[in-house]
């Protein structure tokens, strides 16, 4: 039974969609679900490690694509009908990268976030190696994770605003600086 | 009585008010008889610019906070604005003591997605010059965990056959720390010449420092002291945290993807996996050792196939000048002297990569600061940070 098979039987009705690209397998399963999918991925699975964590923003992503679909329907002269009726595709993706120890085989699991409810359940609770990396998924995206034990900045400093591997924040920043304050009275 | 709380009972309000800005990232100040101490982030103990909030009590560590980011440079910002081939610099900065193992780990991903298939002598030559590497970083985390722990000697044993490991670096391609070794498809450049003369005298160097550590070190009372049974770790505790590396094989669990999913040639040569069994600072130190021995029998194996190859075989597969992947997300981890180490790249089939993701091994590790030097003293916090090998420019990125 190839890890495609066995994956979609685990998981049942949890699977959205599933990918293999150059013998990487990436599953879809809804944002709700995420805890249930992967603890039932660690027991019945065998998924028993967490390799990496972390988030994706597709902002440019829907915009190229946007950008392709409004030329070719001008192309075609085809408006109209289709226009408006866009769905607004979540704008986050958090993939989460498993392993199994036994098999050494390697799954991704993804989940999208729209940008309007910046949430999901921490998953610190099945591995303790999520701390940091929710952490960072947090820092660098804004994504909280509810129940995370102390989900605060990990690499940009704590007074900082934005998130910056977001795809629309500048490469070269928006000119913040650092200042300690220390107000010793 | 604790500093912190005769200060307060003296009505130095100032300074305690100093003092809770100081501990403010780690929550409110307790009023005990806990002593907060601030390890770092500029600190000749703390390696690179790390930083630990330790509560103590007495000498026994109640509670250590890590702090990270003070060399956060953006690197995986920097990766989605520059091309395939620009990004390979970049990778030298993560782990510094062992450039090579980034440049490969990096290439190896960019093949992936390509789909290419690297010409064997490019992969023999990658995998002798990732041995290399190995070595000389093993031999700076056990040389300077003999410095932490007040032991010189050893380190200069070490580090004299690090220099030469360098020499050969430098003339194979021209750069000593920041290689940037190889390329998208391959290797630039063939064994230098001088590397068969070198080579056969290095390995029995590398072997006789090795050795003298081991004498200086293993046996030494001192040494056993400040070592055996300090942060002890179990198995499966370091496998929920995500530890690889020397540092789960120190646990006691026998894992190293060389051997798990062979990459590059590993599976033609035999070599063995040392592993400990209490996770203590002494069995690190005993599985870098062992393995710096694998690593030059991995590299005498490397150097007989390699030997077995025509001189003219290729050394580079034919890649675009601008390389354009197809759209697609891969997963590509290798075996670095730390523990796995893994490029995460997605495609949207530009010649910039969409997203980069870099899995640095100590980063996992050095999360469970906390669970390892609790209860410990603050000088086995030196000790065991040391052991851990954290390299501050793969942990911030």
């Amino acid at each position: 039974m190839s890890l495609k098979d066995r994956v979609a039987d685990i998981l049942g009705k949890d699977l959205v969609a599933l990918n293999e690209f150059r013998g990487d397998l990436c599953i879809e399963v809804p944002k709700g679900r995420i805890v249930q999918v992967l603890a039932k991925l660690k027991e019945e699975g065998g998924f028993d490690f967490l390799s990496d964590l972390f988030g994706v923003d597709n902002l440019d992503l829907y915009a190229k694509a946007a950008k392709k679909k409004k030329k070719s329907q001008e192309e075609s002269e085809d408006t109209g009908e289709t226009k408006g009726k866009e769905s607004v595709q979540p704008r986050f993706e958090v993939i989460y990268l498993l392993l199994s120890l036994s098999t050494n085989e390697r799954l991704q699991v993804m989940v999208r976030v729209p940008e309007d409810d910046l949430e999901l359940p921490t998953v610190t609770g099945l591995w303790k190696a999520a701390n940091w990396p929710e952490r960072e998924v947090f820092d660098m995206f804004g994504i909280r994770f509810k129940g995370h034990p102390n989900l605060r900045r990990l690499l940009m400093w704590d007074e900082f605003q934005d998130h910056p591997l977001r795809k629309d924040y500048p490469l070269e920043g928006k000119g913040e600086e650092r200042h300690l304050n220390y107000d010793i009275a | 009585m604790s500093i912190q709380f005769s200060l307060k009972g003296k009505g130095g309000k100032g300074v305690a008010k100093q003092l809770e800005t100081i501990c403010i990232t780690t929550g409110p100040v307790e009023v005990g008889d806990y002593v907060t101490l601030n390890i770092g982030p500029i600190h000749p103990a703390m390696h690179g610019t790390l930083r630990v909030i330790t509560k103590t009590d007495g000498e026994t560590i109640v509670s250590a906070k890590p702090e990270i980011g003070y060399l956060h440079r953006g690197v995986e910002k920097l990766g989605e604005n520059l091309t395939y081939s620009q990004f390979l610099p970049i990778t030298d900065r993560l782990n510094y003591c062992s450039a090579i193992c980034n440049n490969v780990a990096y290439e190896m991903a960019v093949e992936k997605l390509l789909g290419l298939q690297v010409p064997p002598k490019a992969q023999l030559i990658r995998m002798i010059m990732m041995e290399l590497a190995r070595i000389a970083d093993h031999q700076v985390c056990v040389g300077i965990l003999g410095v932490d722990l007040g032991a010189l000697t050893p380190f200069f044993y070490l580090i004299i056959q690090r220099e030469e490991i360098y020499e050969i670096f430098e003339w194979h391609h021209g750069a000593r720390l920041t290689n940037s070794m190889g390329a998208i498809g391959g290797v630039e450049a063939d064994l230098p010449e001088r590397f068969h003369e070198k080579w056969p005298k290095l390995r029995d160097t590398i072997r006789k420092a090795n050795d003298e550590t081991d004498k200086l070190l293993t046996h030494n009372r001192i040494w056993m002291d400040r070592t055996i049974g300090v942060n002890a770790f179990c198995a499966d505790d370091a496998l929920n945290w995500g530890f690889t590396g020397p540092m789960l094989r120190a646990c006691g669990v026998k894992r190293d993807l060389r051997k798990e999913e062979p990459y590059l040639m590993y599976d033609e040569v035999n070599f063995e996996i040392p592993t400990g069994k209490h996770g203590d600072v002494f069995d690190r130190y005993m599985v870098r050792m062992l393995e710096m021995e694998e690593s030059v029998k991995i590299i005498d194996q490397a150097y007989a196939l390699y030997k077995e190859l025509p001189e003219d075989a290729p050394l580079m597969k034919k890649v675009p000048k601008i390389i354009k992947p197809p759209e697609g997300q891969i997963y590509h981890a290798i075996e670095s002297p730390n523990g796995e180490l893994g490029f995460f790249i997605k495609s949207d089939g530009s010649d910039k990569p969409y997203r980069i993701k870099i899995r640095p091994p100590c980063y996992m590790v050095y999360q469970a600061f906390e669970d390892l030097v609790k209860g410990e003293m603050i000088s086995d916090l030196i000790a065991c940070l040391s052991s851990l090998n954290v390299i501050a420019g793969e942990l911030d990125r």
